[in-house]
């Protein structure tokens, strides 16, 4: 633990999330059509706090659904059975404009599972991922639209986010 | 804590947290039964064998419906009984079909225990749908997932199950589930119907009179008489039977006001319970089957995955 | 052929003799007990210290599966079985194809035994022709040929009325009748004993009462016919009362057990182990004690191990398929000398049951070392440490549930009629 870095602080995160609010607000010319859907577990949370900074600045609150991709990983064997957490999307996507919402992008393949069991749930107009962490190292063709910083890392590495009372406090990157 | 068991063959061989975590899975399943595209791609390239060797329309549809919603391919098989007659052993069946790599056998057998022989002679995971007289451990989680979804809760719970608990699978695996997850069981039967030494397999109580079983009972679980295996010794027939363990409106309201009304199914109308029970506000029968094909998905999930870990 | 056991702890109740001295053997017979034996050169002789030696040990309840059922165990093999497990002599049971019901089958099995037997084999013939419960079998040409006894073990005979004038006619011909004491209907379809374990399982349960109403009915019979009558392996609590109650009434009855009921509880079915199946089935706790005192107050005169080889294919099956019984010619001695160990019996009582009571009841002329007797003897070591080995047992069959036990005691040494038999050829 002691080779850990801090790469963001609570005030930090919150900067990001901000401003990432904004770009959303800005590229999709407002709030029309537009949802927001975490990933389970951590991404859920900062699509709340997305949500909430939206109110704050368009006064509008856009719909908010949570994702498991537990079901659609593609490593099932090789892990072994990992618990499957409820997936809750309260509202339509066809015709929505999604934001996709997680905590780090790394190979993607999360974010590929995520795709998938959205297209399964509905017909969206379109998806958009924005992220906290981009820490590179991807397998598939995926790019987030939002990224709060680029953190170039070793495959080694890990990029822990940690939560108090599903507000981020920290983000760590870990030497293992 | 994770799920590590290759076979589920009996609830009995199951922790309290195993259970947990099915039935949690189990929930979570659910969302995808109610979404327009019922399917998930988590089996997909999975082979499951439906083996069953005594007839069940509900329990076979059931696992081949949970088995197709997760993407696994699932075949049945219901071998004949010219078969059987021809000599193949059950070990002789299951090593062909291990020819066709089948990640998981699903198996009902009228010989209490044979999963366990079974388990021993192939690689796969087994599944049970249900062994002789011995446990239907789908059967018992379903009934559980549907007692937790009314009341949030399995512990403290007072449940009566009515009926031939000799014969009847369904009740030994309810009994190893509930007792687990701290309910309290009550049951009540013709003495020829209450096996000996069935209070020693849980918290069980066994009860004189049908009244006595359901008396404040959050469930009311009733079990299917069937005249061909009952026989004739073990009772004078329908229609006495259903004077003394019948459940209808009358004596249902010996139950708490809120109490739930289960049933495995097929149900003899009239014999175990009235029709108005059946049809009643208090019935939960077609909430089971519905449960059943999200608890069987949550079971082959959870076995398709411990595979790997072994 | 002349044979000196020296130095051996001889134990013959028939004698009330326990000292440590040497044996001689002259002509297949008894010659001389007595401290420091001194012979002519060339005297072949065993050095038994440390050892038991006794009477030629008699299992008077074993399936040897010949002829018909040969893939299963024959007399090669049966007795090659029991010469391993330190018995000299033992009595076959009719339940073969076809069934030792004439004088042709029995002639079989005693002209193979002499030609290729390891020990002696004594017949049982059947009760009724075929053992089907129907008419009588010709006991008397049964008793002529060889036989020792009758019995329709397996098969227990259903109607009264044929059994009470079985036991008479038997009693006239001077044939001692051996019962499978089980009620069928109350066996119904049970596959293990009816009991906690039994609920749990989910198998068919077997009652108690179903061996106590046929013991019942048949010590009744006996007492009413005034005929002997001898039951087979008793495995309940209330036989062994019944057959006490009896005994003290007069009843000419005699009955065995089985070292598998006093060893084990119907426990050892979990798993569903079909080596743990057989007929009657293991039974709870209380009656095992209940065995355990019948042995110790006399009750139970003798211990038999109704050996039943069944092929793998017959055993590696589901729980019902399975068939019902277990082998016990090798593991019988250990097992009963425990008996000794755990002080339920004496050295003295446990050489009566498995060897002086057996020959008594069946006049078998042997189970002593007095002067002059046959000389079948088995010494035993009972600090003896082995392990129960499928791939060792000298029967063709492996179904024991005792495979993998470690042992304690064992045969050190076989002698049949004077000669050393060495089952290992």
């Amino acid at each position: 633990m002691s080779q850990d870095t801090v790469i963001f602080d609570q005030a930090g995160i919150a900067r990001a999330l901000t401003r990432i609010a904004h770009e959303i607000l800005e590229k999709n010319k407002g709030t029309e059509d537009l949802v927001l859907v975490g990933i389970r577990s951590g991404g859920d949370h900062l699509a709340r706090l997305l949500r909430d900074r939206i109110v704050e600045i368009e006064g509008v609150e856009i719909p908010l659904g949570t994702v498991d991709i537990t079901m659609y990983r593609d490593d099932i064997s090789s892990r072994g059975t990992l618990p499957v957490g409820k997936t809750e999307i309260p509202f339509a996507l066809d015709g929505k404009k999604i934001i996709l919402v997680d905590e780090v992008i790394f190979t993607g393949r999360t974010i590929r599972a995520a795709l998938d069991a959205l297209i399964d749930i509905g017909r969206p107009d379109c998806i958009q991922l924005a992220v906290l962490i981009d820490r590179g190292h991807r397998e598939l063709p995926i790019r987030p639209d939002f990224v709060g910083r680029n953190v170039p890392t070793a495959r080694d590495e890990d990029i822990c986010v940690f939560f108090d009372h599903a507000q981020p406090i920290e983000v760590r990157l870990v030497k293992s | 804590m994770s799920f590590r068991h290759k076979h589920i063959i009996a609830l009995r061989d199951l922790s309290k947290d195993d259970i947990e975590q099915l039935l949690n899975t189990a929930e979570s399943m659910r969302e995808i039964n109610n979404r327009e595209i019922k399917k998930v791609p988590t089996l997909r390239g999975k082979t499951i064998i439906n083996l069953f060797y005594e007839s069940s329309t509900r329990t076979r549809t059931s696992f081949e419906i949970a088995g197709k919603r997760l993407s696994a391919d699932t075949v049945n098989i219901a071998p004949s009984n010219s078969s059987a007659t021809k000599g193949e052993t059950l070990a002789d069946t299951a090593l062909n079909l291990l020819a066709m790599k089948p990640d998981i056998i699903v198996m009902r057998h009228a010989v209490s225990g044979s999963h366990y022989f079974l388990a021993e002679k192939v690689n796969c995971s087994i599944i049970n749908a249900g062994d002789g007289a011995h446990e239907h451990p789908s059967q018992g989680l379903l009934d559980m997932l549907t007692i937790k979804d009314k009341f949030g809760r399995l512990d403290g719970l007072k449940v009566a199950i009515v009926g031939d608990i000799t014969h009847s699978r369904v009740a030994r695996s309810n009994i190893q589930g509930l007792t687990k997850l701290g309910s309290s069981i009550f049951l009540a039967g013709p003495p020829t119907m209450i096996p000996p030494g069935v209070e020693r397999l849980g918290n069980v109580t066994v009860c004189a009179t049908m009244k006595e079983a359901i008396q404040d009972a959050d469930v009311v679980m009733m079990l299917r008489i069937q005249q061909e295996r009952q026989g004739k010794t073990l009772m004078p027939n329908a229609r006495e039977y259903s004077r003394y363990f019948g459940l209808n409106p009358q004596n249902l309201q010996y139950a708490r006001p809120d109490a739930m009304v289960m049933h495995p199914g097929p149900i003899n109308r009239g014999v175990e319970m009235s029709s108005y029970v059946v049809d009643g506000s208090q019935s939960h029968i077609l909430k089971q089957v519905e449960n059943g094909v999200a608890v069987r998905m949550a079971m082959l999930y959870h076995v398709c995955g411990g595979t790997a870990v072994e | 052929m002349n044979l000196l056991i020296k130095n051996g702890r001889i134990i013959d109740p028939t004698q009330k003799l326990d000292q440590t001295c040497d044996l001689l053997i002259e002509k297949g017979k008894i010659k001389e007990i007595g401290k420091n034996l001194v012979t002519t050169a060339g005297v072949k002789s065993i050095d038994a210290s440390g050892c038991y030696v006794t009477p030629g040990l008699i299992d008077m309840h074993v399936h040897l599966r010949d002829p018909g059922l040969e893939y299963k165990e024959d007399i090669v093999s049966g007795t090659k079985s029991a010469v391993a497990g330190g018995f000299t002599s033992v009595c076959c049971m009719p339940n073969t194809k076809p069934a030792i019901d004439n004088k042709a089958v029995a002639s079989y099995i005693i002209n193979k035994t002499k030609a290729e037997g390891f020990c002696n084999v004594f017949p049982v013939g059947a009760i009724t022709q075929g053992s089907k419960g129907e008419s009588l079998a010709e006991m008397g040409e049964l008793k002529e040929s060889g036989c020792v006894a009758v019995s329709d073990d397996g098969h227990p005979v259903k109607s009264s009325e044929l059994m009470r004038r079985a036991l008479q006619y038997a009693a006239g011909i001077g044939i001692p009748l051996i019962t499978h004491a089980e009620d069928l209907d109350l066996v119904g379809a049970g596959m293990m004993n009816e009991g906690f374990t039994s609920t749990e399982l989910g198998l068919k349960g077997i009652p108690r009462v179903a061996e106590d109403i046929a013991t019942s009915r048949d010590v009744l019979l006996a007492e009413y016919t005034g005929a002997p009558i001898h039951i087979a392996h008793v495995s309940t609590l209330g036989s062994v009362q019944i057959i006490r109650e009896a005994k003290a009434r007069g009843v000419k009855v005699t009955c065995e057990t089985a070292p598998h009921y006093f060893t084990l509880t119907d426990d050892a079915v979990r798993g569903y182990n079909t080596n743990a199946k057989m007929n009657p089935p293991l039974r709870e706790a209380a009656d095992v004690a209940a065995i355990k005192a019948g042995l110790q107050d006399g009750t139970i005169d003798c211990i038999a191990t109704d050996h039943a080889p069944h092929h793998l294919d017959e055993k590696d099956v589901e729980f019902d398929a399975a068939m019902n019984g277990i082998v016990g010619l090798e593991t019988s001695l250990p097992l009963s000398l425990k008996l000794v160990s755990d002080g339920v019996l004496t050295l003295a009582q446990l050489v009566e049951k498995m060897s002086c009571n057996p020959s008594k009841i069946l006049s078998l002329g042997r189970g002593t070392l007095v002067v002059g007797a046959i000389a079948d003897i088995t010494v035993i070591d009972p600090a003896m440490e082995w392990v129960v080995d499928a791939d060792k047992l000298a029967s063709k069959s492996k179904n024991s549930p005792f495979i993998g036990w470690k042992m304690l005691g064992g045969a050190r040494c076989v002698i049949v009629a004077g000669k050393v038999v060495d089952s290992r050829s």
